[in-house]
């Protein structure tokens, strides 16, 4: 077997199999310490708030939110996109990167999945509680009824999203499904306790681990990547065309669906980055999630936040460069206007401070990652602040200009949704095989630090 | 003669790679290997055929396609055409831009889903299903090979070979449910025992409550 004498060891500490099986069933056969309850009883609260919030706009209407007259969409639409950003890394590391062949996906793809899927579930929220009145949230399918007939509106990007957001979503959960059956069963072929033993039976949908089962599993997860592939490009460039296809100044911009794919997969990997530092460290998976995970990761934050910072400037270029007044208005405004600092911070969490990983030393200190990572999830929600509320406040009409400020509701919400996420997170880290241990044990004897002694060692 | 089922246990992907190729070689068939995670090449050398999963996928994607394209139709131009934005919807032709983005992910959708149920389906995979690997160690960090054979020569024969390919451990059953339930008493030992040590605990607890309480 081929062992490379340059790489570093993706798998440290000197693990074989059944060192690996051990440390992935341990989170979840052992009791969950101190930090783990601080955290979860602190994300549960946050969680009830939000909830409350969503109740009261419900109840109430969306009159409770500071919308106004002008700009009638502001953060419900702004943590929608930011949320659905934020679950597209998680499908690039397992679709892309296993076309890719990229080894190193194998450490994090599990808890990365586990994060898009999370992700996806608070930005679905948004749409459903901004229609106002929920219990007709079911119109936005194509169904046949009684009122005309009223067919949904296929040109509409808004019913394209509906498409694009259930279909990443289903499919997403059923390939994170697919690759979690063989571990289930490890942990179920491990268990002793008899509740454990047959939820994780019914879990593992009686995987035995045959060979023409794995022909087959191999078959579907490389057939199931190349379609997430093409898949999670197209949800983001849908998102993007919500705004694309209309005509406000500001919006009306050809380039950003790479624009906001790029910084999406920029978003996302930061969350990645913040979840798997913690995480590494609360059900130490340090051996697992190296140095070197880290630094690869950083290095797509590198690029992907250059694609971003030279999609900002083209804006603004073609902005000039159009001749067209409005448009070069929105950009003047969004600059040097009332959100000047909503722009300007954007532009520092996003552009600038990524940039600082040119450096090998910054990329590979773990402080200074997990801190540039919440810069960028501060820039890219200020990104669609800016985008959304910067282009709509200042409208057609001078007498109608206003400025848009959140009431307690809307950060209530957001607030809400942060600690759902990381509910959601918290009980995975202690039920589910937090790392795709079948899939690392094919890499053992190339990327082990036991078996595979190199210049690093 | 009775039908015996002769198990190999092995540590190694690549010995049991090796036997595999040794046992076929001698003209005798490997029924089932139970492995950890894929091994390369060992379908090839079972004489596996390649899996049509990826065809069946191409196909329903080709059907949800297809279906889409109905319901577009017959919403916007067939039931019910409506001027929106000023650009009429009478012909499916000249509105088809527009539809691409739904064509792609009802694709997908269709693509994805079915081909996993074809997966499940074929498996026979469905939560709580009781069939399992018969050595729970093969989700570990082992390796077992299964091979079919009522011929007692040839019986010693592959044992044989098992043997010299660095087998850890050699079995010879008459059927699959005799080694499930070894490993199952051996389960339930543990179960008896884990039960027994938490009781322990609680009358350990009980005891520190009663001294606490007689205080």
């Amino acid at each position: 077997m081929y062992r490379s004498p340059v790489r570093e060891p993706l798998i440290t500490g000197k693990k074989d199999l059944h060192d690996i099986t051990e440390d992935i069933a341990r989170p979840i056969e052992t009791k969950a310490n101190k930090w783990w309850w601080s955290l979860f009883i602190f994300s549960v609260i946050a969680m009830i708030w939000g909830f409350g919030c969503i109740a009261y706009t419900i109840g109430t209407g969306i009159g409770v939110w500071g919308l106004n007259n002008t700009v009638g969409w502001a953060w419900d639409i702004t943590n929608f996109v930011w949320w659905v950003g934020i679950g597209h890394a998680g499908t690039l590391i397992s679709a892309v990167l296993l076309l890719f062949r990229q080894k190193w996906r194998l450490s994090i793809n599990r808890t990365s999945e586990a994060m898009t899927i999370f992700a996806v579930v608070q930005a679905g929220l948004f749409p459903l509680i901004h229609m106002g009145r929920i219990w007709m949230g079911y119109w936005i399918f194509p169904l046949p009824n009684q009122f005309g007939p009223l067919w949904v509106n296929f040109n509409s990007p808004l019913l394209w999203d509906v498409f694009a957001i259930s279909t990443y979503f289903s499919v997403s959960l059923v390939f994170w499904y697919m690759g979690l059956i063989p571990d289930f069963a490890m942990i179920r072929d491990r268990a002793v306790k008899p509740i454990a033993k047959k939820v994780y039976t019914i879990l593992s949908f009686g995987w035995s681990g045959r060979a023409k089962h794995w022909q087959r599993h191999e078959v579907m997860s490389l057939v199931l990547a190349g379609l997430c592939t093409p898949l999670v490009l197209s949800v983001h460039s849908i998102v993007s065309m919500d705004f694309a296809t209309s005509v406000i100044p500001g919006w009306h911009t050809t380039i950003f669906p790479p624009y906001f794919v790029a910084g999406a997969i920029f978003g996302g990997f930061a969350m990645c980055q913040t979840l798997l530092l913690v995480a590494r460290k609360v059900v130490s998976l340090e051996d697992y999630i190296t140095m070197k995970h880290i630094e690869y990761m950083n290095i797509i934050i590198l690029v992907t936040g250059s694609i971003v910072g030279c999609a900002y400037i083209t804006e603004l270029f073609i902005a000039w460069y159009s001749g067209v007044e409005f448009e070069q208005y929105a950009f003047l405004n969004r600059a040097t206007g009332p959100y000047w600092w909503a722009y300007w911070a954007m532009m520092t969490c996003n552009v600038i401070s990524p940039q600082l990983m040119w450096f090998k030393k910054l990329r590979r200190n773990i402080l200074f990652t997990f801190i540039i990572a919440l810069f960028v999830h501060i820039g890219m929600w200020f990104e669609r602040f800016v985008i959304i509320v910067t282009s709509l406040h200042r409208d057609f009409l001078p007498s109608s200009w206003s400025m848009f400020s959140p009431s307690f509701v809307d950060i209530g919400i957001f607030v809400g949704t942060c600690g759902f996420f990381l509910v959601l997170f918290l009980l995975y880290a202690r039920t589910f095989p937090v790392i795709a241990q079948a899939e690392l044990k094919t890499i053992v004897k190339t990327s082990s630090s036991k078996y595979n002694k190199n210049k690093n060692e | 003669m009775s039908n015996k089922i002769i198990y190999g246990l092995y540590a190694d992907d690549e010995q049991l790679l090796e036997a595999t190729k040794k046992i076929v070689a001698k003209g005798h068939r490997v029924n089932e290997v139970y492995s950890p995670y894929p091994v390369h090449g060992l379908d090839t050398a079972m004489g596996l055929k390649y899996s049509r999963l990826a065809i069946t996928s191409f196909l329903y994607g080709m059907m949800g396609a297809i279906l889409i394209t109905l319901l577009m139709w017959y919403v916007m131009v067939g039931d019910w055409p409506m001027v929106i934005g000023g650009k009429p919807n009478f012909t499916y032709g000249q509105n088809l831009p527009a539809f691409i983005p739904v064509t792609f992910e009802a694709t997908v959708f269709c693509a994805a889903h079915l081909m996993v149920i074809t997966f499940l389906f074929r498996c026979g995979l469905f939560p709580g299903s009781s069939s399992r690997n018969p050595d729970p160690r093969t989700t570990d960090d082992k390796f077992l090979m299964e091979v079919h054979e009522s011929d007692s020569k040839k019986i010693t024969e592959i044992k044989k070979i098992m043997k010299e390919t660095g087998a850890e451990e050699i079995k010879v059953k008459n059927n699959t449910n005799e080694l499930l339930e070894e490993f199952e008493e051996i389960r339930q030992k543990q179960t008896q025992k884990l039960m027994k040590a938490s009781k322990k605990k609680q009358s350990f607890m009980k005891k520190i409550f009663n001294k606490i309480s007689k205080k």
